[in-house]
C-alpha cells in the first residue's frame, strides 16, 4: 500500500514525540487501544488552568506508520487550542489532512479517543483538587 | 549492492537465469505440443516434458511416471486433497490437516467440509510442530487422508514427515503433503518419508511461475486421484490441458539445479540466517524467534521484536522486501493464524517480521539489512508507549486496555 506524502512525513519526522508527568496535576494523559490489536496510543496534554488553552503536547505510538501519523498531528492540532476546542476535534479532519485510505480510517478515531481520553483525565485531575481545596 | 534488497523468498523467488536459458527455445522455436503424436514438433516437446519429469522425480526420489504436471500448488493441493477425497469417498470421509497449513490446503478442507467431509485440524505445539500423539488419536475408521506441510511459509518450521508417513503407512491411510517451501532447500524423499501424495511448485524454487508439479505414488500403494477439470485427459487422466512446455522445462532445470548444489547452498544461506538473527539478538532487547530454530529451513527467521508493530517497522525498513504477520499488512486486517497457532500472544504476532534469505542474496546485504532493522526498531521503541511501561516495571499483561 503507498503512504501519502504527509503520513510519511509524519513517521518520518515525528511532531512532539515524548511524555510529560503523568502526576502533574496540569497534565491529562489518554491511553487507548490495545496491544492485541496492534495498536496503543498515548497522548498527553498540559493545559494553562487559569486560561484553558492546551500549552504542550506529547504522544507515543505503538502501530502502523498511519497510527503514529494521526498521533503526531493531534498533538501538531491540539496545542494552543482550549480544551472545549480540543474536545470538537473529529476524526475526519485528521483523515482528510493525511489522505487516510478507507483501511485505516480506525488510526484516526484512535487518535480522537485518545484526544478525549487525555482531557477527561485533566478534568478530572482539576475537579479532585478543587474538591480537595474545599474539603481543606 | 542495489536497493531495494529482496528478502522475500518464501513469497517467491527470483528465477534463475540458467533457467530462463533452458525455457528460452520453448517458445518460440520449438513450440509443439506435446501431445502431438504424429510429427516431430510433437515429438521434440514430448522429449522436453518428459526430461523435466525425470529430473523433478530425482530431486525427490520418485519414479517419472509419478509426475504430473499442474499450474502451480494451490491446483497441486485442491487436487490432491479433492480428488483422493472423492476419489476414496467410498472408504470414508475424514482427513486430518494441522491448523498451521497454507490457505490452499486449509481453504480446500473448509470446501470440503461443506461437502459432507469431516476434518480434524491439529493445533501445533509451542515450536511449531505438530504432536505426532494427536496425530495418532485423531484417526478414526473414517480416515482416508492425512495433508501435513514440510515446511511452513511463514515460521519456516519443518514437520516430521518421516514420523507422519510411518504412522498414515501403518494405518492404511493415504499421507499428501505440500512441500512447496521444502523441496530443493533440504532433502526430501517420496519413499523414505512415505509420502502419497505431494504438491510442488516451480516459483520458490528459482523456477517459473504458473507452473507446478504433483507427485502420485503408483506402487505399494497406486494412488489415484478424480480429476477436477475435464478435458483431453492428460497426464495419465488426472489433469486435463495442454501442457505448459516452457514452465515444465523451466521447473525441471529449476529442480536440477537445486539437487547439484542443494547442499552447498544450503549452508551458506543457513550461515546468513545464523547471522542476521545473531546480531539482531545481540543489538537488541526483548527479540523472540517464532517456531523451533533446531526444525526449521535453513533460509528462514521469522522474529518478533516486541514493542514495535510490524507494519510501521516494514515502513522503515523501505528499501528491503521482507514481510510480517502483522493485521495492518494482512488483507483481512487479522494477525497471522500460523503465529496465533503457535499460541503467541496477538501482540507478537504484530510484532513479527519474516526474512527469507534466497539464493542471490549476499553477506553485504545481510549486513546492511541488519543494520537498518536494528536502527528502526530502536527508534520506534522510542516512539512506543509499550516500550516506555515495559521500560518502567509495568506487567503490560496486567494493564486494563481498551480495546476496540
Amino acid at each position: 500500500m503507498a503512504y501519502s506524502n504527509k503520513v510519511l512525513d509524519h513517521y518520518n519526522n515525528p511532531r512532539n514525540v515524548g511524555a510529560l508527568d503523568k502526576t502533574d496535576p496540569q497534565v491529562g494523559t489518554g491511553m487507548v487501544g490495545a496491544p492485541e490489536c496492534g495498536d496503543v496510543m498515548k497522548l498527553q496534554v498540559k493545559v494553562n488552568p487559569e486560561t484553558g488553552v492546551i500549552e504542550d503536547a506529547k504522544f507515543k505510538t505503538f502501530g502502523c506508520g498511519s497510527a503514529i501519523a494521526s498521533s503526531s498531528l493531534a498533538t501538531e492540532m491540539l496545542k494552543g487550542k482550549t480544551v472545549d476546542e480540543a474536545l470538537a476535534i473529529q476524526n475526519t479532519e485528521i483523515v482528510n489532512e493525511l489522505s487516510l485510505p478507507p483501511v485505516k480510517i480506525h488510526c484516526s478515531v484512535l487518535a480522537e479517543d485518545a484526544i478525549k481520553a487525555a482531557i477527561q483525565d485533566y478534568k478530572k485531575k482539576q475537579e479532585s483538587t478543587r474538591l480537595q481545596s474545599v474539603s481543606a | 549492492m542495489k536497493l531495494p534488497i529482496y528478502l522475500d523468498n518464501h513469497a517467491t523467488t527470483p528465477m534463475d537465469p540458467r533457467v530462463l536459458q533452458a525455457m528460452l527455445p520453448w517458445f518460440t522455436e520449438k513450440f509443439g505440443n506435446a501431445a502431438s503424436r504424429n510429427h516431430s514438433f510433437g515429438w521434440e516437446a514430448e522429449e522436453a516434458v518428459e526430461k523435466a519429469r525425470k529430473q523433478i522425480a530425482d530431486l525427490v526420489g520418485a519414479n517419472s511416471k509419478e509426475i504430473i504436471f499442474t499450474s502451480g500448488a494451490t491446483e497441486s493441493n485442491n487436487l490432491a486433497i479433492k480428488g483422493v477425497a472423492q476419489m476414496y469417498a467410498e472408504k470414508g470421509n475424514h482427513i486430518i490437516t494441522a491448523a498451521s497449513e497454507h490457505k490452499a490446503v486449509l481453504d480446500t478442507c473448509k470446501h470440503l467440509e461443506k461437502e459432507g467431509c469431516r476434518v480434524t485440524y491439529l493445533p501445533l505445539q509451542a515450536d511449531g510442530l505438530i504432536d505426532l500423539d494427536m496425530l495418532k488419536e485423531s484417526f478414526t475408521d473414517k480416515t482416508i487422508l492425512v495433508s501435513i506441510m514440510a515446511a511452513n511459509n511463514e515460521i519456516g518450521v519443518l514437520q516430521p514427515l518421516d514420523e507422519i508417513g510411518k504412522i498414515c503407512r501403518e494405518r492404511g491411510v493415504l499421507f499428501h503433503s505440500d512441500a512447496v517451501q521444502a523441496i530443493g532447500k533440504v532433502p526430501i524423499n517420496v519413499n523414505k518419508s512415505n509420502i502419497d501424495v505431494m504438491s510442488i511448485t516451480g516459483h520458490k524454487l528459482y523456477g517459473p511461475k504458473g507452473v507446478g508439479a504433483m507427485y502420485v505414488r503408483r506402487r505399494n500403494p497406486r494412488v489415484q486421484v478424480t480429476a477436477q477439470m475435464d478435458g483431453g485427459g492428460h497426464e495419465r487422466g488426472m489433469r486435463s490441458g495442454t501442457l505448459n512446455v516452457p514452465g515444465i522445462v523451466g521447473l525441471g532445470e529449476a529442480c536440477a539445479i537445486c539437487q547439484r548444489d542443494m547442499q552447498e547452498e544450503s549452508a551458506r544461506l543457513r550461515a546468513l540466517r545464523d547471522y542476521l538473527k545473531d546480531r539482531l539478538m545481540s543489538e537488541l532487547d526483548q527479540v523472540f524467534v517464532n517456531g523451533s530454530m533446531e526444525h526449521r529451513l535453513p533460509h528462514n527467521l521469522n522474529i518478533s521484536f516486541a514493542y514495535v508493530e510490524g507494519e510501521s517497522l516494514l515502513m522503515g525498513i523501505n528499501d528491503i522486501a521482507v514481510s510480517s504477520g502483522s493485521a495492518c499488512t494482512s488483507a483481512t486486517l487479522e494477525p497471522s493464524y500460523v503465529l496465533k497457532a503457535l499460541g503467541l500472544g496477538d501482540e507478537l504476532a504484530h510484532s513479527s517480521i519474516r526474512f527469507g534469505i534466497g539464493r542471490f542474496n549476499t553477506q553485504e546485504e545481510v549486513d546492511y539489512t541488519a543494520g537498518r532493522v536494528i536502527e528502526v526498531v530502536k527508534k520506534l521503541r522510542e516512539l512506543s508507549p509499550l516500550y516506555e511501561l515495559a521500560q518502567e516495571g509495568v506487567d503490560l499483561s496486567k494493564v486494563q486496555w481498551t480495546a476496540h
